[in-house]
């Protein structure tokens, strides 16, 4: 595997003058499995959302399979989409939609299953994040860590390649946060998903990252595996993971 | 001084992006209509929503339009000395060409032009939007397309029920309350009814219906800002379309009517 499976290349962005990414480059090779950390309002779900193009970025390219996504429009854009799994930090199920209906929405549109295989698919998938009782059930009827899950269960139905988890686990009790965890490290080992996740939760980026990154002001501060980033002796990154409000990083 | 000029500066440019992206949009639905089979499910259920649900509705507001206007004529026509069969005359053309397309035009901006910029702009704001764009779904095709070619089927076939609505509301008037028979009424009627005048009805509401949906399903995409910027989109959703329709309503009696 030589050539990577997603190349971001100098990414800026900036909402209202102010830069929010500002030079990020980085390559994620397949079935490696990332984890990107930092400060709460730092940039990582912006930097999720331009992987799949759900923004514009000012300067850079996006690089995904050899394909550069920002020149790409219409069917074939929805195709490389549709090789990418999200789950979003809000989840932003479809509320007039059950969860069963919200899983297997994508699966319905591509339309190469029948009926009965699509229910077959929605009620796996709704297994693996323990929710198959919540099926019939609108959004607005279920907690917030049930509609994360929901929202995980959507984004693997239709087996992407890569996956993209904007904070898994938040909102979970822990025992349901581990086996979210599991399922990510399953998915990553068993079919070689490669994955993003963006999490806040330090034990579970240990446990599921191959590499880390952590973001700080626009740039990606840091870039290595667990054993790395607990031996490296940047002052941001040891403050960051150890969680100290003393330090370099000023909270804004 | 300086800043007034900047402020106009900054509107202009804003008012200009708002009017390109709006033709943008227009570009996509035009575009989308290629893949108009994959959304048959949702444009029959859009269909149901936007017109059958809108009927009600409409068939109140009819009534009171045409019992107002033969009443409103009557009175006119009393001062005047007016024949009696010019009351079915009047209130036919009125309604047929006017008041039905454009009265329906105005509830139905209320009524459906609100409720579409609210539920898309209630799912941009919560991420909805790029759920469909991540899951390669394009949302032109599954959101914007149903919706305004509801509009835009319905509402001439609203308009059809206004205007036979709207002429029993001005018969039952004219006959209870104006002491005219029903068969002077209704000559009257039937010399004035135009077949042409009926279509251009129809015709105008297709429009009208039209600028609704695409204004409906602008706003409601191009929603900012929580709650309140649903609520913001909406009003201005409404607005915008109401505006449009009496303009081109305008636009279209000059230039059909010259004088
Ligand atoms: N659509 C937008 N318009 C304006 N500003 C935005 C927009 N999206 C994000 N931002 C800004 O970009 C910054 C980064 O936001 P982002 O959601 O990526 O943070 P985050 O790192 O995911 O934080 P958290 O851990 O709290 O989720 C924030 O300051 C936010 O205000
Ligand atoms: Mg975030």
């Amino acid at each position: 595997m030589t050539t990577p499976l997603i190349k971001v290349e100098g990414l800026r962005k900036s909402f209202n003058g102010q830069p929010i990414l500002d030079g990020v480059d980085f390559e994620i090779y397949r079935g490696e499995s990332v984890v990107v950390i930092g400060q709460s309002g730092c940039g990582k779900s912006v930097l999720l959302k331009h992987i799949m193009r759900l923004l514009e970025p000012d300067e850079g390219r996006v690089i995904f399979d050899g394909q550069d996504i920002g020149k790409l429009s219409g069917r074939d854009l929805n195709e490389v989409r549709l090789r990418i799994g999200m789950l979003f930090q809000s989840a932003a199920l479809f509320d007039s939609m059950t969860v069963a209906e919200n899983v297997g929405l994508c699966l319905k549109e591509m339309r190469r299953h029948t009926h009965a295989e699509r229910n077959r698919i929605v009620m796996e998938k709704l297994e693996l994040v323990g929710l198959t009782d919540a099926a019939s059930k609108k959004p607005d009827e279920i907690s917030g860590g049930m509609r994360k899950r929901v929202g995980l269960a959507r984004a693997i139905a239709t087996d992407p390649e890569m996956l993209l988890y904007d904070e898994p686990t938040t909102g979970l009790d822990p025992i349901t946060a581990d086996l979210i965890n599991d399922l990510i490290i399953d998915l990553t080992q068993k079919l070689d998903v490669t994955s993003i996740a963006v999490t806040h939760d330090m034990t579970a980026a240990y446990k599921v990252a191959s590499r880390i990154f952590m973001l700080y002001e626009g740039k990606i501060e840091f870039d290595g595996t667990p054993d790395e980033i607990r031996a490296s002796d940047k002052a941001t990154v040891q403050q960051f993971i150890t969680g100290r409000a003393k330090g370099p990083i000023k909270v804004r | 001084m300086n800043y007034g000029v900047e402020a106009i500066g900054r509107h202009s440019v804003s008012l200009i992006s708002r009017i390109g992206s709006f033709f943008i949009l227009i570009g996509r639905l035009i575009a989308s209509l290629r893949e108009i089979h994959r959304s048959f499910g949702l444009i029959l259920e859009q269909f149901y929503l936007v017109g059958l649900k809108s009927l009600p509705v409409i068939v109140v507001i009819s009534i009171f339009v045409g019992a107002v206007s033969a009443w409103q004529a009557a009175y006119q026509f009393k001062f005047i000395g007016a024949p009696p069969r010019m009351l079915g005359q009047g209130v036919g053309k009125a309604v047929v060409m006017e008041l039905a397309p454009v009265l329906s035009a105005l509830a139905f901006a209320g009524r459906v032009g609100a409720g579409i910029t609210a539920e898309l702009g209630t799912m941009r704001v919560t991420e909805q939007i790029d759920a469909l764009h991540s899951m390669g779904i394009n949302p032109v095709r599954y959101l914007v397309l149903p919706r305004v070619l509801a509009c835009l089927v319905m509402m001439p076939f609203l308009v059809i029920f206004a205007n036979f609505v709207a002429i029993m509301g001005a018969l039952v008037v004219s006959i209870v309350g104006v002491d005219i028979t029903y068969e002077t009424f209704l000559n009257g009627f039937r010399d004035s009814f135009k077949v042409g005048d009926f279509i251009n009805g129809l015709i105008k509401a297709g429009v009208f219906g039209l600028v609704i949906g695409v204004v409906g399903c602008y706003e409601g995409f191009s929603t900012q800002g929580g709650a309140h910027g649903v609520g913001r989109a909406t009003t201005t959703s409404v607005v915008l379309s109401m505006v449009l329709i009496l303009v081109f309503n305008f636009i279209s009696a000059v230039i059909l009517f010259r004088l």
